[in-house]
């Protein structure tokens, strides 16, 4: 199930071979240890079954489907204003997030295309779901490498952001806002200045957890050179996201794509890499990106633009025959809906392409060799959501 | 002091019916001090509220959840050592704790050696970790076992080592002698505040807290019950009242290595003799200071336990052997040299 794969398992053969004279005459039995389906590293219910020989994992293998419901099926007896509701819980940190590729492939089916002011304030949820997702992880990261306080920290401060996106919404978790041809209300008076204020908050947050964590040696010690991800490799599985940009991958679908579907060309803002591609940079490309989000949201603000939220679209929408790909960056990473459509009241499919699959079907060959503490300062730095893998 | 005349045995009950109730009283005072309050405050929220004015009852209520709650043995559990492991554990702690001195001749047990009898007890608390993760049929709980058992092993050894420091500067075993000499010693011939050993010993001291973090289990150096490695470690399949003897023992162990840091490092129940304080008031007195001091020094252990990242088993090991026993043994030289000199 795992690609054949270069230095690491070279590097481990030769171990073994190594290790063989010993072995012979200190045979120790190995032991499968099975973390999860309920396992509070794995925010949620992924199993990994890691075959340990003493501390040291000799093979892991993730299992996941235990929380599939089987959104993609739901999705083909629902209408198109309908399935909004179901793909926000898909990925429940940035839910917001989640509707929009679905939301932009049905408007590309129809051929309509929302007014300015609605793709500003689509940008502008999306970003700070990206805020609250983000926001949420770097607490938690400290978490599973064993200080407890900055999860508390994140909670804190992520609470501010969904406040703003309730009071515009309603909904904290799960806004289910996103109309097709453009968005369903307006912004609140007096949310402009609030939401800035806001991002100040969380820009203040950063600069807690920069100290907290990144400024720690023994966070340092934990994360730096574990979990190291090549670039080649993380191309090969497929990784998207900052899980990407940490291994030196310049690639950004709010840059490189889906030009003039959302409001990300007349804005500026820096994507940033890291050279190093383990656990330490992981952290430190998306601490980062909570930064640059948070300045977007400024930036949305400041350059909010007037007019209709709302194109012209039937009241029973019915979507022409045809098919559609649409990914955004996601929190998690590159996130797409593939939508056909026979020309009826709901679709004939929808292929739901979400990060955290990608990321996760990693750790095969990324776990081979580590130590138990590590896994879950990988899966941890991996950073999946597990709604974004079972779907 | 007081005009009883008991005999040997009622003595002794008396001792340690009093000494059981310090040592509770005062790890239920830590654990709403600092569990319950200090930790809320520095995670920026309010922690119990409700029961009791201020929550200060919450304590009781856990207890009463925990009494209350049924004694589940795993299937393949050997019974009897799992059953058993939770009260070794909390022996340790008492027997630790007969020997600090809280006054001119308050405690419980006399003992001429007893800084080297608190040394020994302490490390029993290994062997019932170990029957817990091994009695427990459990992998998590095994992993933990023989995690705690390295560790504690470890971190053993730069503890001891720390203490003979002082040792050699106070010239005895005797924890009442060592209390004596901070009291009356002086620091370059000044005797206002006597001569606590931190001060000469401060190396031995940041070591001292460093192995009692380890021993204690606490983070950075929590790997054996790192919850969200191993979910609970060793305690993973105790509920009920055994947990309960668990957690009493963390915090009290907690207080009684505290207790033990404050009288060699911070001058014990001691008043500097030059503050002219009698012999008798300090059975009233030294109680309370120790009880300061003590409670003082685990708010440093809750202090850092809710501030730093977890360590990895092996940096742990590394830390201890190639850093910590190396510079317990300098600072044994050192001390040795100077004692020798002046």
């Amino acid at each position: 199930m795992t690609a054949v794969t270069d230095r690491q398992k070279l590097s481990y053969i030769a171990q073994q071979a190594a290790d063989a004279r010993i072995n012979v005459e200190l045979e120790t039995e190995g032991m499968t240890l099975n973390l999860g389906p309920q396992h509070p590293a794995t925010h949620g219910t992924l199993r990994i079954v890691a075959r340990l020989d003493g501390e040291q994992v000799v093979s892991a293998d993730p299992v996941m489907g235990y929380m599939h419901r089987g959104y993609e099926k739901l999705a083909e007896v629902r209408t198109y204003a309908q399935i909004t509701t179901l793909v926000n819980r898909i990925d429940w940190l940035g839910s917001f997030a989640n509707e929009v590729p679905f939301i932009l492939a049905a408007e590309r089916l129809m051929g309509v295309e929302a007014p300015p002011r609605a793709k500003w304030i689509r940008t502008l949820l999306f970003e700070m779901a990206r805020v609250a997702n983000i926001g949420l992880f770097l607490g938690e990261m400290g978490l599973q490498v064993g200080a407890v306080t900055p999860a508390f920290y994140a909670f804190r401060d992520r609470e501010f952001v969904l406040n703003q996106i309730e009071a515009v919404t309603g909904g904290r978790f799960h806004p289910n806002f996103d109309r097709i041809g453009g968005i369903k209300d307006d912004l609140p008076k007096g949310w402009i200045e609030e939401t800035k204020a806001v991002m100040v908050k969380m820009r203040d947050f950063c600069d807690e957890m920069e100290d907290l964590l990144l400024g720690s040696e023994i966070f340092a010690a934990r994360c730096r050179g574990i979990g190291v991800i090549p670039p080649d490799v993380a191309l090969q599985y497929g990784l998207s996201g900052a899980n990407l940009r940490a291994s030196g991958i310049d690639w950004d679908l709010r840059r490189d794509g889906n030009h003039g579907l959302l409001a990300y060309d007349e804005l500026d803002f820096k994507v940033w890499t890291h050279p190093d591609g383990d656990s330490f940079a992981r952290f430190w490309v998306r601490l980062q990106e909570v930064r640059e989000a948070t300045k977007l949201v400024d930036q949305l603000c400041d350059g909010m633009p007037s007019g209709s939220i709302q194109a012209k679209v039937p009241r029973i929408i019915k979507v022409p025959a045809g098919e559609a790909f649409v990914s955004t960056e996601n929190p998690l990473g590159e996130m797409g809906y593939y939508v056909i459509s026979t020309g009826d009241l709901v679709p004939f499919r929808v292929k739901i392409r979400s990060a955290s699959f990608n990321n996760v079907s990693i750790t095969p060959w990324l776990l081979r060799g580590v130590y138990v503490p590590d896994i879950i300062t990988i899966l941890g730095s991996l950073y999946f959501i597990l709604g974004d893998i079972d779907r | 002091m007081l005009a009883l005349h008991l005999a040997y045995w009622q003595e002794t009950i008396l001792r340690l019916v009093i000494g059981l109730a310090a040592l509770l009283g005062l790890t239920g005072a830590v654990v709403y001090l600092y569990l319950f309050k200090f930790v809320s405050f520095m995670q920026s929220r309010l922690g119990p509220m409700e029961a009791g004015p201020y929550g200060s009852l919450q304590l009781l209520a856990e207890v009463g959840k925990w009494l209350q709650k049924e004694d589940v043995f795993t299937e393949r559990a050997d019974r009897f050592v799992f059953a058993a492991s939770p009260f070794v554990v909390i022996l340790s702690t008492f027997l630790l704790f007969v020997v600090v001195p809280a006054g001119p001749t308050d405690e419980v047990a006399h003992m001429s050696n007893s800084l080297l009898y608190a040394l020994a007890v302490s490390a029993i608390s290994v062997i019932g970790i170990l029957m817990a993760g091994w009695a427990s049929a459990n992998k998590y709980a095994l992993l933990g076992g023989l995690r705690a058992a390295g560790q504690l092993v470890a971190y053993e050894l730069p503890m001891v080592l720390a203490v003979i420091g002082v040792v050699i500067s106070a010239g005895s075993l005797n924890l009442q002698h060592i209390v004596a000499a901070q009291s009356t010693g002086h620091v370059f011939g000044w005797s206002g505040i006597g001569n606590p050993y931190i001060l000469t010993q401060f190396t031995g001291f940041l070591i001292f807290l460093i192995a009692m973090q380890a021993e204690l289990t606490q983070t950075p150096f929590d790997m054996p019950v790192a919850e969200s490695e191993l979910v609970a470690g060793y305690m993973v399949e105790y509920t009920g009242i055994r947990f309960l003897v668990y957690f009493i023992a963390e915090f009290a162990t907690a207080i009684g290595f505290s207790a033990i840091a404050a009288t060699l490092f911070l001058g014990g129940w001691g008043l500097p003799a030059s503050w002219g304080i009698g012999h008798e008031a300090m059975h009233v007195v030294g109680p309370i200071v120790i009880s300061a001091k003590t409670v003082l020094l685990t708010g440093v252990v809750f202090w850092v336990r809710f501030s730093f990242p977890r360590f990895r088993e092996d940096q742990l090991q590394r830390l201890a052997w190639k850093f910590l026993i190396p510079l317990a043994l300098g600072n044994i030289v050192v001390t040795a040299c100077l004692k020798v000199a002046f």
